[in-house]
């Protein structure tokens, strides 16, 4: 019996030289940024104020931290497929073998969708929702923190797959028959199932965490008509991820039973049933899409609002649309699959279904304009990419619905046509989303705000560089060409392609105006710090405190009076009342307290998602009994909370002048 | 009228905060649910195994009673009110059956289009098992 | 509990909602947050139910439910299970009135009960192994074993949890965060035997009706 099971030296892919390669610079960098870290001494401050944190904001930073890594890597991928597609035309191979292609556009989409769009969203949301619904932290924050690092211990994994194995050759969907033992006896698609149900308990965490905290734990005053609409759709997307992540959790199971344990839930033998696989894959596959778009959505709704100086138009409508959505996507899944052969009435229910879903995002976008119209709007970045995203999800979205109906399916049904769009809407929508969020809630987040100058650079280059690399794509998914393909022996297809190349490299501008932004800010940060928390005369209570804002958020919970109540003190005369801050009664705050214990959990997640992939049983079992000693020793702890003085809060608040807090 | 100032936590007999309006026999509560539940099983288990009832019948019977248990289960030891203090868990708990049955009545309807559809005639399905 | 009362009797701060009163109080919250994890719990259990409805009858020549299942095997465990969430029950009662033996008592017959649960439906599996019918026989016997199994898994975790917060007990007596966890654990013990009636009607009871 092997003591490490199937993991030899012939797991490190030393005859593929790209690949080599690309692990040897990941590996350097890695290397290169622990060194620095070292050499600086920041260990101590890193484990202290960061690792072990249990505070939302730095949660959320992390988070978002994590998003923008993977968005480079993916991007990688995205560079490396365009170009493979611009010139394998007519004969010509490119540089890329058909196993190492598979295995990129596989990465490509599940870093995308799993560890970038994901953890940006989620860390939008922790840093904002509980600044805005008036609180100090979420309702579990110790379960936060085990959340973010069980999604980074699923980043981790995958990218020691690029080092260490293979990555799965499936695309990012994984469909049995080929994801079974007897098309993919390799590892890759192991890494893919491991790494996304570690991640996927984590997300799973954080549906519970934020739904429990927006619906048991908002400031006084704050009915669920005064919530501000990001918070609404914080709690849509928090519902929809309780409710379609243990979909995901069981077909994933099943798919592992069937790989390790040689059972026949999707296999030949036995008379499995692989479609069962792809119709519970979309029944989580379709709320997910929700899950990246509702917290964009949210943004745009605070952006739009904020910087036209008008409250949002129609909030009930917003929040009806909401929630509407919330339900309407668990009842349009089929559309995924409207080839695989059911009938007309089933094909023709889902079809109208998936028509109706477009009505409450109809909705919203009228709500948005009517928001915009008679207000006076200051083109600032946040702004920007809120007008990008209204013009490019409309387009994505209509063209949704011309993919919604089956007839026309049959002929675009994973063609590029197919992929163009899902880039449109996710793309237009939820990246546009984070980017605009990114800017809107940095200097909240840091004390200073980014560059205007560069950021308006890398909108524009992100704007062009996205019309440019997936409009041809349309053209040459109604021309016949199929998704995920090597080499194409059509000849007239080329041209499309390297347009579609020379784009995706304007977006590489673009991300490289957003590295610039951030490093010219950093270096200038003095002179745009934001002193009064306040930078865009907002309307919600995260600008009621200082930037960055202490540990316990406000020194005294607010009372929410009204909607937009931060606008609404402002405007109020009792805004002339509270400035003064001689009158308030400053006592003791009980914090949560920082604790390894999410670090811990997932170093083990990782030592066990390895060795169950590598088939090393002794060192799986002992992950896990490292992983459930962590938490007997949470469980067991002694003190869970510190106490923060009252002297230390008045101290703070005298000395920074935030607004005023209702 | 006094309005609740506050949710009851989902399992717990007395809404938070006024423990006084906890049930006034909580021992006769769980003991009536288990006499209940003992029932309705062995109600089960009779229809299940008898000839009396009509076949078709049998499986709309059992779904019944299965879901009356889960009622007692829900109300006698979960103290699952339709109270005003209990609403974030009633609808927290609808939202969730709600999904149950998308899920479940939704594979069913496609899985059973699509195997029709896509049933492949039986000798060639056998032809695949002589294979193996 | 709506008695009529004057209004000049109730103070302005009653007068407030409980969407508008703030943050609810810990165990509320803790509960709640358990509470929607069970939901997910369930959902999860009904990706289960549906692939075990659709593969039902993919038993690829092998045996049927008809011919596997022992009924009165079943009958005994949704005996023992029933009487366990009895206890569990009894357990509340004995932990909201603070009594910690008979705390420890309610607990031990809970575990007891739960333990005999499983080890009937060990032996159950053991037996269908034993006689060629385990998961790899068939679509349908993987579909089964899978969500027998993953109840089964549930409750194991449910009984090491329940000697985990004995020792808590012990050590910290009631506190509230042992409290609120024991809360949770009921909430937890009571959703497995809501799972295990739709589990024991719908493969055990209707594959037996065919």
């Amino acid at each position: 019996m092997n003591l490490l099971g199937k993991l030899s030296w012939d797991a490190i892919p030393f005859d593929q030289p790209i690949i080599m390669a690309a692990s040897g610079m990941m590996v350097l960098g890695i290397v290169l940024v622990l060194a620095w870290v070292t050499l600086k001494g920041w260990w101590p401050y890193l484990w202290r104020e960061w690792l072990t944190s249990v505070d939302h904001k730095r949660i959320g930073v992390m988070y978002c931290v994590l998003a923008l890594l993977m968005l480079l890597r993916g991007f990688a991928d995205a560079i490396m497929m365009r170009s493979q597609q611009a010139v394998a035309a007519a004969g010509a191979q490119g540089y890329l073998p058909p196993e190492h292609f598979d295995q990129i556009f596989s990465a490509h989409g599940t870093i995308m969708i799993f560890f970038m769009a994901m953890p940006f969203m989620i860390g939008l949301m922790n840093f904002a929702v509980p600044l805005q619904l008036g609180i100090r932290d979420v309702a579990f924050p110790t379960l936060n923190s085990v959340s973010l690092w069980l999604t980074a211990s699923g980043i981790l994994l995958t990218n020691i797959s690029l080092v260490v194995g293979e990555f799965a050759k499936t695309g990012w969907v994984a469909y049995p028959p080929l994801s079974e033992l007897q098309f993919s006896p390799g590892v890759g698609v192991d890494y893919y199932l491991w790494a996304l149900q570690i991640s996927g308990l984590g997300t799973l965490l954080t549906g519970i965490n934020f739904v429990t905290t927006i619906l048991k734990m908002r400031a006084p005053g704050m009915g669920y008509m005064r919530m501000p609409v990001f918070c609404w759709t914080a709690l849509a997307t928090n519902l929809l991820i309780v409710a379609a992540f243990p979909v995901l959790t069981a077909t994933f199971a099943m798919l592992l039973l069937d790989r390790y344990l040689g059972f026949h839930f999707f296999t030949f033998e036995g008379q499995g049933n692989q479609m069962m696989y792809v119709n519970l894959f979309w029944v989580w596959g379709h709320p997910e899409v929700y899950i990246l778009v509702l917290p964009a959505f949210g943004v745009f709704s605070e952006v739009i609002s904020t910087f036209s100086g008008k409250p949002l138009f129609g909030y009930r409508s917003m929040v009806a649309a909401t929630m509407a959505i919330c339900v309407l996507s668990f009842l349009v899944w089929l559309h995924h699959f409207f080839t695989m052969g059911a009938g007309a009435n089933v094909n023709g229910f889902f079809g109208v279904m998936t028509m109706i879903i477009a009505v409450p995002t109809g909705v919203k976008i009228f709500n948005w304009l009517f928001t915009m119209w008679g207000g006076r709007v200051r083109f600032t970045v946040p702004i920007l990419w809120s007008l990008g995203f209204m013009v490019t999800f409309v387009i994505g979205g209509m063209t949704g619905v011309l993919l919604a109906v089956p007839p026309a399916d049959f002929q675009l049904h994973n063609s590029l046509f197919l992929v163009a769009h899902f880039h449109n809407v996710i793309i237009g929508g939820t990246v546009f989303g984070a980017m605009a969020g990114y800017n809107y809630w940095f200097p909240k987040a840091f004390g200073f705000t980014l560059d205007e100058r560069w950021g308006k650079a890398s909108f524009w280059c992100w704007l062009t560089g996205f019309y440019l690399a997936f409009m041809p794509l349309y053209a040459l998914g109604l021309m016949g060409m199929t998704r995920r393909m090597q080499h194409y022996d059509d000849p007239s297809w080329r041209p499309w392609l390297i347009l579609a190349a020379f784009g995706a490299l304007v977006i590489m501008v673009g991300i490289a105006c957003q590295i610039v932004q951030l490093v010219v800010s950093i270096r200038t940060r003095a002179e745009h710090r934001d002193a009064t928390g306040d930078p865009w005369n907002g309307r919600t209570l995260e600008w009621a405190t200082a930037s960055p804002p202490p540990a316990w958020n406000f020194a005294l919970l607010p009372h929410v009076f009204a909607m937009d109540v931060f606008w609404a003190s402002k405007e109020s005369a009792r805004a002339k009342q509270s400035v003064a801050k001689d009158g308030r009664n400053y006592e003791a705050i009980d914090m949560p307290r920082n604790s390894a214990t999410g670090f811990v959990t997932a170093f083990f997640a990782v030592v066990t998602g390895f060795a169950l992939i590598w088939h090393i049983w002794w060192m799986a079992a002992l992950g896990v009994l490292g992983a459930f000693a962590t938490i007997l020793v949470f469980a067991f702890r002694e003190h869970e909370e510190v106490e923060i003085p009252a002297r230390q809060i008045e101290q703070f608040d005298r000395a920074h002048p935030a607004g005023v807090v209702p | 009228m006094t309005t609740t100032p506050y949710d009851r936590a989902p399992g717990d007999n007395s809404p938070s905060g006024r423990p006084q309006e906890a049930d006034a026999y909580p021992l006769l509560v769980y003991t009536t649910g288990l006499f209940l539940a003992v029932l309705l099983t062995a109600t089960s288990f009779w229809v299940a195994n008898t000839s009396l009832l009509w076949p078709p019948g049998v499986a709309l019977g059992l779904a019944v009673l299965a879901i009356a248990q889960m009622g007692v289960h829900l109300v006698f030891f979960l103290h699952i009110t339709t109270g005003a203090d209990n609403t974030n868990n009633v609808l927290a708990l609808a939202f969730g059956v709600l999904i149950v049955a998308l899920v479940i009545a939704g594979s069913l309807w496609i899985m059973d289009n699509l195997n029709a559809n896509m049933a492949m005639p039986m000798n060639e399905l056998m032809d695949l098992h002589m294979q193996h | 509990m709506n008695v009529a009362v004057a209004v000049h009797d109730v103070r302005p701060e009653d007068m407030v909602g409980a969407a508008e009163a703030g943050p609810a109080p810990k165990r509320t919250v803790v509960a709640y947050g358990f509470w929607i994890f069970l939901l997910s719990d369930i959902v999860m259990f009904s990706a289960f139910f549906a692939a075990y409805a659709v593969l039902v009858r993919a038993t690829a020549g092998g045996p049927t439910g008809a011919q596997l299942f022992n009924q009165v095997s079943v009958a005994i465990e949704t005996a023992c299970l029933l009487a366990s969430s009895y206890t569990c029950g009894l357990m509340s009662l004995a932990i909201g009135s603070q009594r910690q033996r008979t705390t420890y008592l309610w607990a031990a017959i809970t575990f007891a009960l739960g333990a005999a649960f499983l080890a009937l439906e060990i032996r159950e599996f053991a037996a269908m192994i034993a006689a060629g019918a385990g998961p790899q026989r068939s679509a349908f016997l993987s579909a089964f074993f899978a969500l027998v199994g993953c109840h089964g898994l549930h409750v194991s975790i449910g009984l090491v949890w329940l000697v985990v917060m004995m020792a808590q007990v012990a050590i910290k007596g009631f506190a509230a965060t042992v409290e609120r966890r024991l809360l949770c654990f009921s909430l937890f013990w009571h959703a497995l035997d809501i799972i295990w009636v739709g589990l024991f009607t719908v493969v055990y009871l209707m594959g037996v009706s065919q």
